[in-house]
C-alpha cells in the first residue's frame, strides 16, 4: 500500500510541487534567517575568533565588551605574566580610528595594535603582502573589504598610503578576516605604532592576551588570573560568547530575528500544512474507498504518514538547498561575506520541518480517522 | 442426536444453486442521530440473499437501500437485529475483524466508480490484492487478466480520466472481483451512465460477477434494469415491500 501512497502523492504533478515548495519554502525563511542571525552574531566577537594563537583573554573586570573596554595598565601586563600557569602574555590594542585617503574621505575604521615583537593577534590569511612587512615603519595590513573601500575594485597594488591621527600608514598587505558587525575596515599595526594613530590616553592597553602553560588547564589559569590580579580573564571561547551575549542582551536584534523566524516557521507550517491538507481533503472519497474496501486505520495513518514523510524530506532538500545556494552565491557581497549555514541551524530546519509535517498530517489524519467508511455510497 | 444426523440429508440436499443463502438479515433496525433527532430509517429488515444469483434491492429513492447494503457490506452497524454473512453473525465480528473481513470477502461498486484517478486501470483494479498483502507484480498480471474479462485489455494502462463513465465503471466491476469476493454490492451501478452504457456495465455484472457461491446485489431505482435481477427485493419507507402489496 506504500506503493499506493505514493502514487497518489504523486499523481497529480501540480499539488505536489505545490506541497513540495509549501514546505521548501518555509525551510528557506527558517535556515536562511537562521544562519544570518548566527552569522551577524559570530561578526560581532569577529576580534575574538580571529586570534587563534591566545587562548586567554585578559581585559578590565568593567568592560561590557570588545568594543568598550577600559584599558588596563603596563602594571596589569606583567602582573598577568607573573601568575602561575601563564607561559606567556602580550599587548593587544583595540579601538575606533578615523583614516583619510588622499582624496580627502575620512573612514571610521577598526584599528588593532598587536604585540611588536611576537606579532601575537596578526590576521591568519593575507591575499596580498607579507606579515613580516609589518616590522617596517607606518606599516598597516587592511582586509579586503576596508582596501576595497579606500581604492575600489581594480587589482590589489600594496604601497598605498592613508592618514591616521595625522600620521602616515603605508599599506603593506590585504587580509581576509571575520568581516566585523558594523562592516568598517579592519587594519592591523603593531602595538607601539598604534599608540601614535589614535588619539592619545593615559592608559591605552585595551586587552592582555595570554596563553597557559603546556598541560595547564585554561580555565584554571583564567581562574588564577581573576583572584591573583582582580581582572577579568576569560578563555577564547568565553570570550566569544560574552561578546555575543552583550549583543543578545542589549540589542533588538534578536527579537527582530525571533520574529522572523518564528514568521518563518508559521508561514512555512501554513503553506505546507494548508497545501497537505487540501490534498488529503480532495482525496477524501479515495481514503474513503480504500476504507470500504479493508484498508484499516492504521495502514491509512501509515499512508499518510509517508505521503507527509516524503513531501517533507523533499521540501527539506529543496529549502536547503535554496539557503546553502544563497550563501554560495552572495560570498562576493559585503555585507554576506563569510556568512553560511551551519549544520546546527540545519539541524533545527529539520526539526521544524518535522514539527510542521506531523501537525500538517494531523490535522489530515483526523479528518480520515473519523470518515465513515459508508460515505463512499453518498453522493 | 442420531435422529439429526439421519436428517441432515433431506433438509441439506442442494436442490440447485440458489437455495444456498449467502446472506441473512435478521430484524435490522437502523437508527441515525441521537435524542430528538433520533429517526429510525430500516424498521427490522428480514430478507434473504441467495448464492450464484443477482439479487436486486429496488425502491423509491430514501427508502433505505443505500443504508441495508451498507450495513450488509460491513460499513455500518446496525442498531438492533444482525446479518448472519457465510454463516457468521456480523455482531461477531468487531473493529478490526469486520475490516478484515471487508477485505477479503467484499467487492464494492459505486455510483461515482470511485477510482484512484493517478493509478492507471490496471493499478486500480490491483488494489483489493495488494490490501491483502499481495506483491505487486502479481497483483498487476492478475489484474490484468481480470481488466481483460471486463473488455478492457487495450485499456490497461489508462488513467480514469482518458476512460469513459462506461469504462469506468467497468474497471470498477474489475476491482470489485479481482480478490473473488464471496459477496459482491453495487450501489446504483447504472444510474450515473447513458442507457447503453448501463445495459453493458449490467449485463457483465450477469455474466461475469455471478458465479457458484456468490451473492451479488445490485441496489437501482432503474427500471431498464429490473430484467436483470434473478430475484427482487422491493423495499418501501424502510421495510421490504410484500410483492404486490406496494400500495398502501
Ligand atoms: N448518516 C446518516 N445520518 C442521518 N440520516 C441518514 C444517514 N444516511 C441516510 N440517512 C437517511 O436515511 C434515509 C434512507 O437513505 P438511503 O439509505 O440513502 O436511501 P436510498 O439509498 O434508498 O435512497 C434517508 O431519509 C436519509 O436521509
Ligand atoms: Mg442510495
Amino acid at each position: 500500500m506504500s506503493w499506493v501512497a505514493w502514487k497518489m502523492l504523486t499523481g497529480d504533478r501540480a499539488k505536489y510541487f505545490g506541497t513540495v515548495f509549501g514546505v521548501a519554502f518555509g525551510v528557506l525563511l527558517i535556515s536562511q534567517q537562521m544562519a544570518i542571525f548566527v552569522g551577524l552574531m559570530r561578526r560581532t566577537a569577529h576580534a575574538a575568533i580571529d586570534v587563534r594563537d591566545a587562548s586567554i583573554w585578559v581585559m578590565d573586570p568593567e568592560g561590557k565588551n570588545v568594543d568598550e573596554v577600559k584599558p588596563l595598565s603596563d602594571s596589569d601586563l606583567y602582573r598577568v605574566r607573573g601568575v602561575e600557569g601563564v607561559e606567556w602574555a602580550v599587548r593587544l590594542y583595540k579601538s575606533l580610528a578615523r583614516a583619510r585617503i588622499d582624496n580627502g574621505e575620512f573612514r571610521q575604521s577598526i584599528l588593532l595594535g598587536i604585540d611588536d615583537h611576537t606579532l601575537i593577534g596578526a590576521p591568519v590569511k593575507l591575499v596580498a603582502g607579507s606579515l613580516a612587512d609589518l616590522r617596517r615603519p607606518d606599516a598597516i595590513i587592511i582586509d579586503r573589504p576596508g582596501y576595497r573601500l579606500f581604492w575600489g575594485d581594480g587589482p590589489i597594488v600594496l604601497g598605498k598610503t592613508l592618514e591616521m591621527n595625522d600620521r602616515r600608514a603605508v599599506v603593506v598587505g590585504v587580509c581576509d578576516t571575520t568581516p566585523p558587525f558594523q562592516t568598517f575596515p579592519v587594519m592591523y599595526t603593531r602595538y607601539s605604532q598604534a599608540l601614535g594613530f589614535a588619539p592619545r590616553e593615559r592608559n591605552q592597553l585595551s586587552f592582555v592576551l595570554a596563553h597557559e602553560k603546556e598541560g595547564a588547564d585554561p580555565q584554571q589559569v583564567c581562574q588564577s588570573i581573576r583572584t591573583s590580579t582582580g581582572l577579568a580573564a576569560r578563555t577564547r571561547s568565553d570570550m566569544i560568547w560574552f561578546v555575543i551575549e552583550f549583543y543578545l542582551r542589549s540589542t533588538g536584534i534578536p527579537v527582530n530575528f525571533g520574529i522572523t523566524i518564528a514568521l518563518g516557521f508559521i508561514v512555512g507550517t501554513a503553506i505546507a500544512g494548508q497545501t497537505f491538507y487540501l490534498f488529503t481533503l480532495e482525496n477524501l472519497k479515495q481514503f474513503g474507498a480504500l476504507k470500504a474496501m479493508g484498508v484499516s486505520n492504521g495502514r491509512l495513518v501509515g499512508m499518510i504518514l509517508l505521503q507527509a514523510t516524503i513531501v517533507g524530506c523533499i521540501g527539506y532538500g529543496l529549502g536547503i538547498g535554496m539557503t546553502s545556494l544563497f550563501f554560495e552565491s552572495t560570498q562576493g557581497v559585503t555585507a554576506l561575506m563569510g556568512f553560511y549555514l551551519p549544520w546546527q541551524v540545519a539541524v533545527i530546519a529539520a526539526g521544524a520541518v518535522a514539527v510542521i509535517i506531523v501537525l500538517a498530517s494531523m490535522i489530515s489524519l483526523r479528518k480520515v480517522l473519523i470518515l465513515e467508511p459508508a460515505v463512499v455510497f453518498r453522493g | 442426536m442420531v435422529a439429526s444426523v439421519i436428517d441432515q440429508p433431506s433438509t441439506a440436499a442442494p436442490v440447485g444453486p440458489s437455495t444456498e443463502v449467502c446472506v441473512s438479515c435478521r430484524g435490522v433496525v437502523k437508527e441515525f442521530g441521537d435524542g430528538e433527532s433520533r429517526t429510525r430509517v430500516l424498521h427490522g429488515i428480514n430478507a434473504d440473499v441467495y448464492g450464484s444469483e443477482l439479487t436486486l434491492l429496488v425502491g423509491p429513492s430514501g427508502c433505505g437501500k443505500t443504508t441495508l447494503i451498507s450495513i450488509i457490506a460491513g460499513l455500518l452497524y446496525s442498531t438492533e437485529g444482525d446479518v448472519i454473512l457465510f454463516g457468521t453473525p456480523q455482531s461477531q465480528l468487531k473493529g478490526s475483524k469486520l475490516v478484515q473481513f471487508r477485505a477479503q470477502n467484499v467487492g464494492f461498486v459505486f455510483q461515482q466508480y470511485n477510482l484512484l484517478p493517478s493509478l492507471t486501470a490496471t493499478e486500480n483494479v490491483a488494489i483489493p490484492l495488494l490490501i491483502q498483502g499481495q506483491p505487486r507484480s502479481k497483483a498487476l498480471v492478475k489484474a490484468r487478466e481480470v481488466l481483460e474479462a471486463v473488455g478492457l485489455g487495450s485499456r490497461a494502462n489508462q488513467l480514469p480520466s482518458q476512460l469513459s463513465g462506461g469504462q469506468q465503471q467497468r474497471v470498477a466491476i474489475a476491482r470489485a472481483l479481482v480478490h473473488e469476493p464471496r459477496l459482491l454490492v453495487c450501489d446504483e451501478p447504472t444510474a450515473a451512465l447513458d442507457a447503453q452504457s448501463g445495459q453493458v456495465v449490467m449485463d457483465l455484472l450477469k455474466r461475469v460477477a455471478v458465479q457458484a457461491g456468490r451473492a451479488v446485489i445490485v441496489v437501482t431505482h432503474d427500471s431498464r434494469v429490473f430484467t436483470y435481477g434473478d430475484r427482487i427485493i422491493e423495499m418501501a419507507d424502510g421495510r421490504i415491500a410484500e410483492p404486490g402489496s406496494t400500495q398502501h
